[in-house]
């Protein structure tokens, strides 16, 4: 007998969905419920936060305390994978650095996410319109806006309605009321001009109306543990695994997609995929496939998936195919708060969301960059963890206690030890403070990721090489960003932790892909020969495929992209079961 | 759920049978065949690699010892908490080490140059000097500022080893209780008090 066999299923499905995460999962969830019966492919294992949340432990249950040695994120830390996984490798071309985080498993990132939900605004749909830069989308935000509204009212969002222009109001739980070094931020931040207002999370502080499987939040502040009530959002728990209980989903997991299949009408017919539990080949036939691998992986295997009618990678008859590629723009910077030194201890843990946030609120005539960024606001007593509180301000006390007074009121040397560093520790803790500025980056064709013919990986598919420069536009925002973090930093009193970064180092920029909110790869657009995708994410050189995770994105925009993949995936999924009434697909 | 059952589920109250089944861990379920581990919300290589790096020993005895003394000279006991080695901190650095195994080395050389030093200094390595000469060494390498340029390599393993110290003292259940954490347990979040909101004048931020 052979080693190794290919298994091809005779069975017919009405749809095969690759990746399980906030794309993948509205759309099993949206088709379930219609009644067409479904399988996702999903290339980890079953995750369910109700049984597989490290939710609640403390740091010393583990023995790293916490610890990122296994998972970049610590130990508790809900994300199977990370920035680099065994077996599976990324190439970079010249002196491109970009990182590209993967969590392989039912839900993929949105197990461990930071649950941020915004929606992108009016002018955000028409980039190059408003602002003179990158492209607009084939769609409005009213096109959109009904999803958007779909979407608060099934998964959950807390906010305040403020009437923004740009930042449109949604269907809001109530926010969750600021910790103390937040207030210190939004006093300081208001003071400079910056309007802060509620963040906007998809967490439930309160009972989500007509639900009656998730629990309302309990205020750990462990989002990033996944939830075991469900009081977050995660595809897991809040699509994936109610769709399977409607018995039209059915899931394979550890199916690792190796490529979509096309007959000689040029059209999806079926998905190849490894089994890693037996290394086995395997194929099944589909009537329309629905591509959500995550922006980057989606590209790859419509790259990778050659055949005489697609000569150039499925959907790439255009060859934007992996251009466009865009992540967020990151920097910022936190401070030790010494006014809050020997605070009063409570339970601060909140949610594990955003609690604060200001929305981009330059004028651009006085700018010299055309998109905005927001800032995220964090503070607080967090839980004394490796890679938490003691991978942060603690572990800086004994280089920062030489600038300020002691316990005693007198001066000392920093540094130190014994009784005299203990009460220190104790001292600052909770002191701290900071701001993240999150940016719109502009997406631009020199950006992207291709496949590198020359590395494989342990499944034998070619891997992604990436090819990525922060442009200047970028640059000058980032300038920007460390400025506006640096005033408010002065104007709390803190004491900054780090120098700012020079033009050398880009003024702090992070490294492309540290954001985790790449997209772009399969771009949306009228024009086939520019584009992939129409504006129902439907490829337009192969109808009955999809593709809605990030991917589809033309422009990004400051605002963090899950709850528009979600918003157009319900879209596109809407569309898919019109079209098949319709006996299109 | 609303919350206040998800506060029963959580085990507040009467009801606690939901949450605590789902907390429950079993790191010991032995599968099928009785060599793989199953752990529920973790991978079968992590529960591997934990296991090996466990069955692993880095530190000589003699090293071990002189981190303990050492760590409780980093945090002694007071009248608020225990010592270091109460709070067992000389087991998470030799887990550390071999977890991220980057401070593996600088802690193995900066313990000898410690050892060669006190046995310069003082004729006796560092675990058999007095107390005294132990805080003597120890204040030369403390203090970063003031440190003489010849002791930079033992300010250099200072720093890691007050570091990792200070991460295994106050991640453990001694430390958390000493630092006053109040939070990773079930909760409503009402905002922060009142009086502390008078205290910083930020009652109507």
């Amino acid at each position: 007998m052979k080693d190794i066999q290919i298994k091809k299923s005779a069975e017919v499905y009405d749809i095969v969905i690759i990746g399980s995460g906030a794309g993948g999962g509205m759309a099993g969830y949206v088709l379930a419920h219609a009644g067409i019966k479904v399988l996702m492919l999903e290339a980890g294992p079953f995750f369910d936060p109700a049984k597989n949340s490290a939710q609640l432990k403390w740091p010393y249950e583990s023995p790293r305390r916490g610890g990122n040695a296994t998972r970049p994120m610590g130990d508790f830390d809900a994300a199977y994978g990370g920035w680099d996984i065994e077996g599976e490798p990324y190439t970079q071309k010249g002196d491109t650095d970009f990182k590209w985080f993967r969590a392989k498993m039912l839900g993929g990132r949105t197990n461990h996410w930071a649950r941020i939900s915004l929606r992108m605004g009016p002018k955000d749909f028409k980039c190059y319109s408003s602002f003179g830069a990158g492209d607009d989308w084939p769609i409005t935000y009213d096109d959109i806006k009904p999803y958007y509204d779909k979407v608060d009212r099934l998964i959950g969002v807390y906010g305040s309605n403020e009437g923004l222009e740009n930042d449109p109001d949604g269907i809001f739980l109530p926010a969750p009321k600021p910790r103390l070094n937040e207030l210190f931020v939004k006093k300081a931040a208001t003071g400079l001009g910056i309007k802060v207002i509620a963040g906007r999370g998809s967490v439930l502080t309160a009972p989500l109306p007509g639900n009656k499987d998730r629990g309302a939040c309990f205020f750990c502040g462990q989002c990033n543990r996944s939830c075991k009530i469900y009081g977050d959002f995660s595809a897991s728990s809040c699509l994936v695994i109610p769709a399977i209980k409607t018995g039209n989903l059915k899931v394979i997991t550890n199916a690792v997609v190796r490529e979509i299949l096309t007959g000689s009408d040029g059209l999806a017919n079926g998905v190849s995929y490894i089994l890693k539990d037996d290394m086995q080949e395997y194929s099944v036939k589909a009537k329309t496939v629905i591509l959500a691998a995550g922006t980057c992986e989606s590209a790859r295997i419509l790259l990778n998936s050659k055949s005489a009618q697609h000569p150039n990678g499925l959907a790439n008859s255009s060859n934007v195919v992996g251009k466009y590629l865009h992540d967020s723009t990151q920097t910022g910077g936190a401070a030790i708060l010494p006014q809050l030194l020997n605070r009063k201890r409570f339970n601060e843990d909140g949610v594990g969301s955003l609690h604060l946030y200001a929305p981009w609120w330059g004028d651009h005539k006085k700018l010299d960059f055309a998109r905005g960024y927001h800032l995220e606001i964090f503070g607080g007593m967090m839980m004394p963890s490796y890679g938490g509180y003691f991978g942060f301000e603690g572990t800086l006390v004994p280089y920062i206690n030489g600038y300020l007074p002691g316990a005693d009121g007198k001066m000392k040397p920093g540094g130190g030890f014994g009784k005299s560093l203990k009460e220190d520790y104790r001292r600052f803790y909770g002191t701290l403070a900071g701001v993240g500025c999150h940016g719109t980056d502009i997406a631009k064709a020199d950006n992207y990721c291709e496949i590198d013919n020359s590395v494989v990986d342990k499944y034998g598919i070619p891997v992604l090489k990436f090819n990525y420069k922060w442009g200047d536009e970028e640059i000058k925002q980032a300038r920007h960003m460390q400025q506006t973090t640096q005033d408010i930093i002065k104007a709390m009193g803190g004491i900054p932790l780090g120098q700012p970064a020079g033009p050398d180092k880009k003024y702090g920029l992070d490294k492309p892909g540290k954001g985790i909110h790449e997209v772009g790869t399969v771009r949306m657009g009228d024009n086939a020969d520019k584009s992939a995708l129409n504006k129902w994410c439907q490829a337009h050189d192969c109808k009955n495929l999809f593709v809605v995770d990030g991917a589809a994105f033309t422009q990004q925009s400051e605002k963090n992209p899950t709850w528009t993949i979600l918003a157009l995936s319900m879209r596109t999924a809407e569309y898919i079961l019109d079209q098949k009434r319709k006996l299109n697909v | 759920m609303n919350r206040r059952e998800s506060l029963k589920a959580i085990g507040l109250s009467v009801s606690t049978v939901v949450l605590l089944d789902a907390c429950k861990t079993n790191p010991d379920t032995p599968t099928e065949d009785s060599k793989t581990i199953v752990e529920p919300g973790r991978q079968a290589y992590e529960t591997e690699r934990d296991k090996h790096l466990q069955s692993e020993k880095y530190f000589t005895d003699h090293e071990l010892a002189t981190i303990t003394i050492l760590a409780d000279i980093i945090i002694p006991k007071d009248e608020h908490s225990g010592s270091a080695s109460d709070a067992k901190v000389t087991d998470f650095i030799e887990f550390i080490v071999k977890d991220e195994p980057e401070h593996a080395l600088p802690m193995r050389g900066g313990l000898r140059w410690l050892d060669v030093k006190c046995l310069n200094l003082y004729g006796s390595e560092f675990k058999s000097c007095t107390q005294q000469q132990q805080e003597a060494i120890c204040s030369q390498i403390a203090y970063p500022m003031l440190a003489k340029p010849g002791m930079l390599p033992g300010v250099t393993f200072f720093n890691k080893m007050r570091e990792l110290t200070a991460i295994g003292f106050f991640t453990s259940k001694i430390g958390i209780a000493d630092l006053g954490y109040k939070g990773n347990s079930p909760g409503k979040w009402e905002g922060v008090p009142a009086d502390v909101l008078k205290q910083y004048g930020l009652e109507g931020v």
